[in-house]
């Protein structure tokens, strides 16, 4: 069985990697759980390329509904096509419309499957999904047959942490929360995307990131993603690191900031926060 | 080693099972770990904790557990036992062992012996013959573990330490108490959803589908509703500035969680009484400062308020005019209430202190009887009460 590791493009946690190769191992769901952006959809790309498995995705909206994942039927289609006199009326398989769980079990080898921002959903919809991520099956009603998985999936979840999970779920799982990363580890996960990335820009760089987060009236702290897509600004606008080294979050805006701060209360907060320091410091 | 390590993470609050137990055992005869104590320990983390909120529990009980496995100058091996190892990969729950159990009154009565013998032991210095898992003593030490392998309750060897992941405690800041958990505060919330269509046409209405159809002589004529969404609204005021504020706080936070519960939600603070001024922010108060009146005209009647706060306060700060403690208040806070509770005919009052000191304090009976006894306690069974009142 090929092992999960760490990869040039993504910093795997020996943590994670155990988390990860249990869940391979026993064939049981793995529920990440962490902040936004601290790499919890990507690490199911990385397991699949990993395991060489190809990857099914089920992004979940808060309007997703359970059986969604498994198939829906399209009465609706069936009854339009029976006034319209088409034969594929005939045959009520025509009518079902395949999930991505199905489409996981039937495939012909082994596939990871992300059941990704699992909290969006309604709150019992992972208690809907229980006995058929135990079983690995589930019955078609209209064409009364039985979709059993040819090979178990490996099955990754994903939650941003919004909602507490149903106990009979959670007992199934195995479970790893992805801290934020400390410096050291941001530094070797931003390598990994800008390999070539100036040292003294990173180090500045990230000065101004972790200050700005540790200011807590910030209604959405910037997460790995905002700091590399500001990194990637500063490097295309040829940003010398001095310019940002005054640019401690306390006594004035860094540069590009928009990349950091999504939010508008977050940039007016900022702009006042920076306007108070300069006028108590000058 | 199956008993003292999950009874004592049990103790410790975090809810691993057996099932569990079980699936740990079963990626150790996998070999997912290795022969690594830290893997061990990763390992034995990803298959018994569900929530980083327990995380730091897990890391202590482990702290406490694993010191047998320490050398006696207090260095921590890198390697398990080969020995204890062989015995856990062999080990999975026998017919005898579930016996044993058993005959302890099973697993409940187990924890609980479990229990009072751990809080025996708290604040002792010395092993004695209670301490939980010393061979043949304790009913705990009859569980099979290899006994210089694991143990829980043994006396601190003074001299250390090499670092160790779980002595580091990272995870301290995300355990917090969850008596009110935000799962169990949406169940009880759900009572409130109330039911509407409205949106884009997406569902078949088959009731007018058939009707449609019928008139139409049995040539098909297609009717589609809305999908039924939840549509309650529901208006927080919340009493914040003083004694208030830590509840204030996790009240907030459990709304907020059970946010997808609601159609809308919406939070603005007062001070002990609500009067003719409310504010969103707390630390920007005079920046987010509205007009009582205005809020009523921004939410209309089908808002559900909910008040929380602990409504103690002196008297003359509902009743009388000017009776405020921070600014001049021309109408006094009993007319604001009567106000507010005719404009939200949905209305309750949450209020942290315990139920039967209620009436010991006067201006609570107050607010109770403006409330029109709709006050709640902030407990599970409070908010399921509110709920059922709100959802009537
Ligand atoms: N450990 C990591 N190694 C490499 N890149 C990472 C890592 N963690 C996060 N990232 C990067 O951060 C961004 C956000 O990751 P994403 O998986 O979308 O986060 P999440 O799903 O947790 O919100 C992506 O660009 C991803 O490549
Ligand atoms: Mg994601």
């Amino acid at each position: 069985m090929a092992q999960f590791k760490g990869t040039d493009t993504y910093v795997a946690s020996r943590e994670l990697e155990v988390a990860v190769n249990a869940a391979v191992a026993l064939q049981r769901p793995l529920l990440v759980k962490g902040e936004p952006g601290t790499g919890k959809t990507v690490l199911a790309h990385e397991i699949a390329a990993a395991l060489g498995y190809p990857l099914i995705e089920w992004h979940v909206k808060s309007t997703t509904k359970a059986q969604q994942g498994l198939y829906e039927y399209d009465a609706v289609s069936r009854l339009r096509d029976g006034q319209l006199g088409d034969p594929r009326v005939h045959d009520i398989a025509n009518y079902i419309v395949r999930g991505k769980l199905w489409d996981a079990f039937e495939a012909d080898a082994p596939v990871v499957l992300l059941i990704d921002e699992i909290d969006k959903a309604d709150i019992e919809f992972p208690n809907d999904l229980l006995l058929e991520l135990d079983r690995m099956q589930f019955f078609v009603y209209e064409t009364r047959k039985t979709i059993a998985a040819k090979h178990r999936p490996v099955v990754i979840i994903t939650s941003n942490n919004e909602k507490e999970l149903p106990d009979a779920f959670l007992r199934r799982c195995f479970f790893h929360y992805i801290r934020f990363p400390d410096r050291e580890t941001m530094e070797m996960i931003v390598k990994a995307h800008y390999p070539e990335i100036r040292q003294d820009l990173l180090r500045e760089a990230l000065n101004v990131f972790f200050d700005i987060r540790q200011v807590n009236e910030l209604k959405k702290k910037p997460a790995t993603s905002e700091l590399l897509d500001w990194l990637k600004l500063l490097t295309i606008e040829d940003m010398p690191p001095e310019a940002l080294r005054s640019s401690d979050a306390k006594t004035a805006i860094p540069p590009l900031y928009g990349a950091l701060l999504k939010n508008e209360q977050d940039v007016h907060l900022f702009e006042r926060l920076a306007f108070l320091a300069r006028r108590r410091g000058g | 080693m199956f008993a003292p390590f999950i009874l004592a993470l049990r103790a410790a609050g975090v809810p691993a099972s057996i099932t569990e137990y079980l699936a740990l055992l079963r990626a150790m005869k996998e070999g997912v770990a290795g022969f690594s104590v830290d893997d061990f320990y990763h390992l034995s983390r990803a298959a018994l904790v569900k929530d980083e909120r327990h995380l730091d529990r897990f890391d202590r009980v482990f702290g406490e557990i694993f010191k047998g496995l320490e050398s006696p100058t207090g260095e921590a091996p890198r390697e398990l036992p080969a020995e204890w190892l062989r015995k856990i990969a062999e080990k999975t729950l026998t017919p005898e062992e579930m016996a044993q159990i058993e005959a302890l009154g099973g697993f409940d009565a187990l924890m609980e012996a479990l229990k009072k013998r751990l809080e025996e032991q708290k604040g002792r210095h010395q092993g004695g013959s209670k301490w939980i898992g010393t061979a043949g003593t304790s009913p705990f030490g009859a569980y099979g573990y290899n006994p210089e392998g694991v143990r829980i309750g043994q006396e601190e060897s003074r001299h250390r330490r090499a670092t160790k992941v779980w002595d580091q405690r990272t995870f301290r800041d995300l355990d917090e108490d969850e008596a009110l958990s935000s799962r169990n505060m949406k169940v009880a919330l759900r009572r409130l959803r109330r039911f509407a269509r409205t949106g884009a046409a997406t569902e078949l209405d088959i009731p007018g589908t058939i009707g449609a159809t019928a008139r139409n002589g049995g040539s098909l004529d297609l009717h589609m509703v809305p999908e039924r969404h939840n549509a309650v609204k529901v208006l927080l005021l919340m009493d914040i500035g003083g004694s208030m504020d830590d509840h204030i706080r996790i009240c907030q936070e459990l709304f907020t969680a059970a946010r997808s519960e609601f159609k809308h939600l919406e939070f603005w603070y007062f001070h002990n009484c609500p009067y003719e001024r409310v504010w969103r922010t707390n630390r920007r108060r005079s920046e987010t400062e509205r007009p009582m009146m205005e809020l009523m005209r921004t939410y209309g009647p089908d808002w559900r308020l909910v008040f929380v706060g602990d409504a103690t306060m002196g008297p003359y700060e509902i009743i009388q005019p000017g009776g405020s403690v921070e600014h001049w208040n021309e109408e006094s806070g009993e007319v604001w209430m009567n106000r507010l509770t005719r404009h939200f005919r949905k209305a309750a009052w949450l209020n942290p202190i315990d139920k039967d000191h209620w009436r010991y304090t006067q201006s609570i009976s107050i607010m109770q009887r403006l409330m029109e006894n709709r006050m709640h306690p902030l407990t599970l069974a409070g908010l399921e009460s509110m709920a059922r009142e709100l959802a009537r």
